[in-house]
């Protein structure tokens, strides 16, 4: 845990296109333990959003409890955060995103709260393909309550205890891709510059864009056995592809070497500019995706990258026929019929 | 034999099997009644299954408007064979049993103080239909036929009804109405005078509607401006929803695009529907949710969060018979202390408590406005018989001055003039503090809301004193609520009079028609009917003015009483329970009947030197 950070900035730190520097984009003081994994999550977010421009307040952090879930705090003060109950943040991100589809919301989760407590939620926000994105800050096991092993800790991995664990683990990249999610991607805290742009295609996917990131547990689950824990990760990171993101706003003149590179283009016109792997397949088939998973789990490895893409996929609104305008600023002349109505409504009763 | 000889004041029931199509065939009765002006007060007893078990619909019809269930049948259509002989039993002596006497009832059937009228449905149905389904629909519709003629009513008002309701679908107007025919024909050819009961046209009604609790509750929330609805169905509160769609898709789309102005979604589960709906309430939408009891206890960690973190939501609670899942499709007032209390921790919520549907939707309206006002849930406490029957009722009004009261939310060019926010600070000091939406402003007025302790500024906090003043603050505000939930209904009979009577809620016609029976009885009583949580000062003067009051209630362990007992400070010996909880409406014999027996068994001492005691009287 960082006590200070220093109030100092340099007055030529860098800006951004909207003129702002990093600070406003920063939180408060983060209160997680010295090198978790979360506050490297948190800066990667910082980063993304910074160098994307993003206006802060146009943002909406939402989380559920646990100690990934107090991240929102640390990032981004300029914008709106919902830290809600256990498992529950998909359904308050839901109502939240139907009263104004206009904000962008990012949701952070843990493995617990995703995987156990709110696997419910979890499933159907991605069903319901709601325009967000959903970060789960996996250490596999539950950091918050000490310890306790979580749903995503890999079968035969050790836990904290030292026993390995006995139960299958629930990859939620695979049922992600399986739940019908148009953007899935696998990440780990320790890899910025693979994080980074990640988290920029995420936010430019229109629908729900899950983004699984491996972030070790210091104090509970960093054992070199442990399948969650730096040194392993580090160790069995299995990149699918390399990639970078172009932004819209850019002008979009990179050069495509055909045999190796793909173009993504999301439906924004910004580009996943991916460089794949000779024997990994295209990341439009998610057959194709849940089977480059298995096989890595097969080899003992974690496979890291943008893992599928649906790039013409319809979010919420756009299956519910919503207004455009956000449904928080109609008012009466928009929502009331009016008495004359409801009279008319009286008498086809009579 | 004496028969029961009576002009617009009798209850018939029709004993059917569930899914035989019989519904819409008794709404038809119910709904020519209404049209002749005669009050009617119809309900439903189902079985909570969809098809095979006993349904039973009965129809109360009275000129002097009581519409609450009064007990008893006078008049029993008896079309399923697996009741026949329970229903047998229960018309009142000097009543009219009608059967399908297609089979003869066997000989044990012995009541020499009843009239029975035999009709062979089946074989007429048989005889005029050749269609399967139209033989087992039709038979319903031929007994609607005869009680047209039984009943007085004749066939015009019959006829009209049906061609009204099949308007638009003339194909299907046709076997009904000659349904209606066979069954009125054959009523007059074969029993012309068997029955003493009759409808006449009356005034009685007025402008008076016909609607169910839940239709209006929809249409309170589309009237409110309820953008966003989370939900999950469960009996008896699914029809909220679908009405609420229904009309919103009739009212509230765009006339060019044809797209929403409205978003609904049934969530996997009830804990998703109330997140839904506290998450659109929190980014400034009106949203709600609908649910019954097992819904409350799964909603129960959430409604903590809006009420500590300040979030404004609308929550219609449609009860019904608990505990657990209980009897699913029988009525009670059993989730009072559940929803009054919900969640762990101190917490409280604003309750209303509508008694026919015109308030279920006033009541749903202002419930908007008083969540947005107040930033915290509130729950209409509805239930299946308030729900799911109809019930004659003032017709709808809606005023279109009236602009929705948002509460205290501090907009962009708010957040520019003001040097210094916190998200809870008390700056009125009545316990409501200013709220900002996301996305309002580039650098000012953004927080995060949590379930955790927070400070003024919204700020994590385990400092005991930042706590205390929060939870403090909390009091404040219910203070406040107190003063803005509708004042209750105040009745005094006798100014000096010692015992009163508080009700609430769908108990309303039933007790009112009580109290009006035990007047007669010369057994005088103050009255109160209690329309909020928190209880508003009136509540507590009229238990302070009398010795004794009655609580009526349809629920076990009497819970508006604990309620009362707890918030007013009383003694709970003054306040005596008067209750049911058998799953059906609470009758007015019910409620006589306990009062009665409560006051000879006290000796009645504050009543004997005014009036005879009732026995004394008969
Ligand atoms: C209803 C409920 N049950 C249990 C808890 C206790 N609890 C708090 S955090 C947590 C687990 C968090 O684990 P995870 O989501 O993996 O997050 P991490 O702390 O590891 O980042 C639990 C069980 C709670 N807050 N609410
Ligand atoms: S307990 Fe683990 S997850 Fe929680 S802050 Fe510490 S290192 Fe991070």
């Amino acid at each position: 845990m960082s006590y200070t950070r220093p109030g100092f900035r340099h007055p030529e730190s860098q800006k951004n296109r909207l003129g702002l520097t990093r600070k406003a984009y920063e939180g408060s003081i983060s209160t997680l333990c010295a090198g978790c994994g979360h506050d490297s999550i948190v800066s990667a977010i910082i980063t993304t959003v910074f160098e994307m421009s993003i206006e802060p307040h146009r943002i909406v952090k939402l989380s559920g409890i646990g100690c990934s879930s107090k991240t929102p705090a640390y990032f981004l003060n300029r914008a709106h955060g919902f830290n809600s109950v256990h498992g529950r943040m998909p359904s308050v991100a839901t109502g939240a995103n139907m009263a104004n589809r206009d904000l962008i919301y990012l949701g952070v989760s843990g493995d617990g709260d995703t995987a156990s407590i709110g696997m419910g939620q979890f499933a159907h926000v991605v069903r319901r393909n709601l325009n967000m994105i959903y970060i789960c800050m996996n250490n596999g096991c539950y950091g918050l309550t000490k310890g306790q092993d979580s749903a995503t800790a890999d079968k035969g991995s050790q836990t904290r205890k030292g026993d390995p664990v006995a139960l299958e683990s629930i990859d939620l990249c695979e049922m992600a891709i399986q739940l019908g999610a148009g953007f899935v991607a696998r990440g780990f805290s320790g890899d910025k510059k693979q994080l980074v742009p990640m988290l920029k295609a995420a936010i430019a996917h229109k629908g729900l864009a899950f983004v699984d990131v491996i972030s070790p547990c210091v104090t509970f689950n960093n054992a070199p056995t442990s399948t969650k824990s730096y040194s392993w990760v580090r160790e069995h990171m299995e990149v699918t592809n390399t990639f970078d993101f172009i932004p819209l706003r850019q002008e979009i003149t990179t050069e495509y070497d055909h045999g190796t590179t793909i173009p993504v283009i999301l439906h924004d016109g910004s580009i996943i500019n991916l460089c794949k792997r000779e024997d990994k397949e295209v990341i439009t088939s998610r057959k194709e995706a849940i089977n480059a998973l298995e096989q890595a789990k097969g080899n003992r490895q974690i496979l890291t990258g943008i893992l599928y893409v649906n790039p013409a996929s319809n979010d919420f609104h756009d299956i519910n026929n919503t207004v455009k305008t956000p449904l928080n600023e109609l008012g009466e002349a928009d929502l009331c019929p009016g008495n004359t109505a409801l009279q008319a409504f009286n008498e086809s009763l009579r | 034999m004496n028969k029961i000889k009576r002009t617009n004041d009798f209850v018939v029931r029709f004993a059917n099997v569930n899914g035989s199509g019989s519904a819409s065939a008794n709404n038809l009765f119910a709904k020519v009644v209404y049209r002749l002006g005669v009050p009617v007060s119809p309900k439903n007893v189902f079985p909570s299954n969809i098809q095979g078990l006993p349904t039973w619909y009965e129809v109360r019809v009275n000129d002097h408007g009581y519409i609450g269930r009064r007990g008893g049948a006078d008049f029993i259509v008896a079309v399923n064979g697996q009741t026949l002989r329970e229903d047998y039993q229960m018309v009142e002596p000097g009543g009219y049993f009608l059967y399908d006497s297609t089979r003869p009832l066997p000989d044990s059937f012995v009541r020499d103080d009843i009239t029975v009228i035999d009709i062979p449905l089946t074989q007429l149905c048989n005889d005029a239909f050749s269609d399967n389904r139209l033989r087992q629909l039709m038979k319903n519709i031929i007994y609607i036929g005869s009680l047209a003629y039984l009943l007085d009513i004749g066939l015009e008002p019959m006829v009209d009804s049906v061609q009204r309701q099949f308007a638009k679908k003339p194909k299907l107007a046709d076997p009904n109405v000659k349904a209606i025919e066979i069954g009125y024909h054959y009523a007059r050819d074969h029993h012309p005078d068997s029955c003493a009961l009759s409808i006449r046209p009356s005034e009685r009604v007025g402008r008076q509607i016909l609607i169910d609790g839940n239709s209006a509750a929809a249409l309170g929330a589309l009237y409110a401006g309820a953008t966003v609805a989370g939900w999950y169905p469960i009996t008896p509160s699914t029809s909220v929803i679908e009405a609420f769609e229904r009309y919103a898709s009739r009212y509230r789309r765009e006339p060019e695009t044809g797209n929403k102005k409205y978003a609904v979604v049934q969530a996997e589960d009830e804990l998703a529907a109330i997140g839904i709906a506290i998450g659109g309430g929190w980014n400034g939408a009106r949203s709600f949710t609908a649910t019954s009891g097992p819904g409350i206890s799964l909603m129960a960690e959430f409604l903590g969060l809006a009420y500590f973190a300040e979030i404004p939501v609308v929550l219609i609670d449609v009860q019904r018979s608990g505990p657990s899942t209980g009897m699913p499709t029988r009525t009670q007032q059993s989730d009072l202390l559940a929803c009054a209390y919900a969640s762990h921790g101190d917490t409280r919520n604003v309750l209303l408590l509508p008694a026919d549907p015109t308030e279920c939707f006033t009541m749903t309206a202002d419930a908007f406005d008083l969540a947005d006002r107040l930033q915290t849930p509130v729950i209409v406490m509805s239930d299946l018989d308030l729900g799911m029957n109809d019930h004659l009722c003032d017709p709808l009004e809606w005023q279109d001055e009236r602009r929705y009261d948002r509460g205290k939310v501090l907009r962009g060019v708010d957040l520019d003039r003001l040097k210094k926010w916190g998200r809870y600070l008390d700056i009125d000091r009545d316990g409501i503090c200013y709220r900002t939406l996301p996305g309002a402003h580039p650098e000012k007025g953004a927080y995060v809301t949590r379930g955790t302790s927070h400070n003024e500024y919204a700020a994590y906090t385990e400092e005991s004193a930042a706590y205390e003043r929060g939870m403090k603050r909390l009091l404040n505000k219910w203070e406040t609520a107190r003063c803005l939930v509708p004042l209750p209904e105040r009745t005094i009979r006798d100014e000096q009079g010692r015992i009163g009577v508080i009700y609430y809620g769908s108990s309303t016609p039933a007790t009112c028609e009580a109290i009006d029976q035990l007047e007669a009885s010369g057994v005088r009583l103050n009255s109160m009917r209690i329309k909020a949580f928190p209880f508003r000062k009136e509540v507590f003067d009229f238990i302070d003015r009398h010795e004794s009051v009655f609580i009526v209630e349809q629920n076990r362990d009497a819970q508006m009483r604990i309620l009362l007992a707890g918030e007013c400070q009383v003694a709970p010996g003054k306040l005596v329970p008067v209750i049911n909880f058998n799953g059906l409406p609470i009758t007015a014999r019910m409620i006589t009947n306990q009062i009665h027996t409560t006051l000879l068994a006290c000796g009645q001492a504050c009543l004997a030197d005014r009036s005879p005691s009732p026995e004394k009287r008969s």
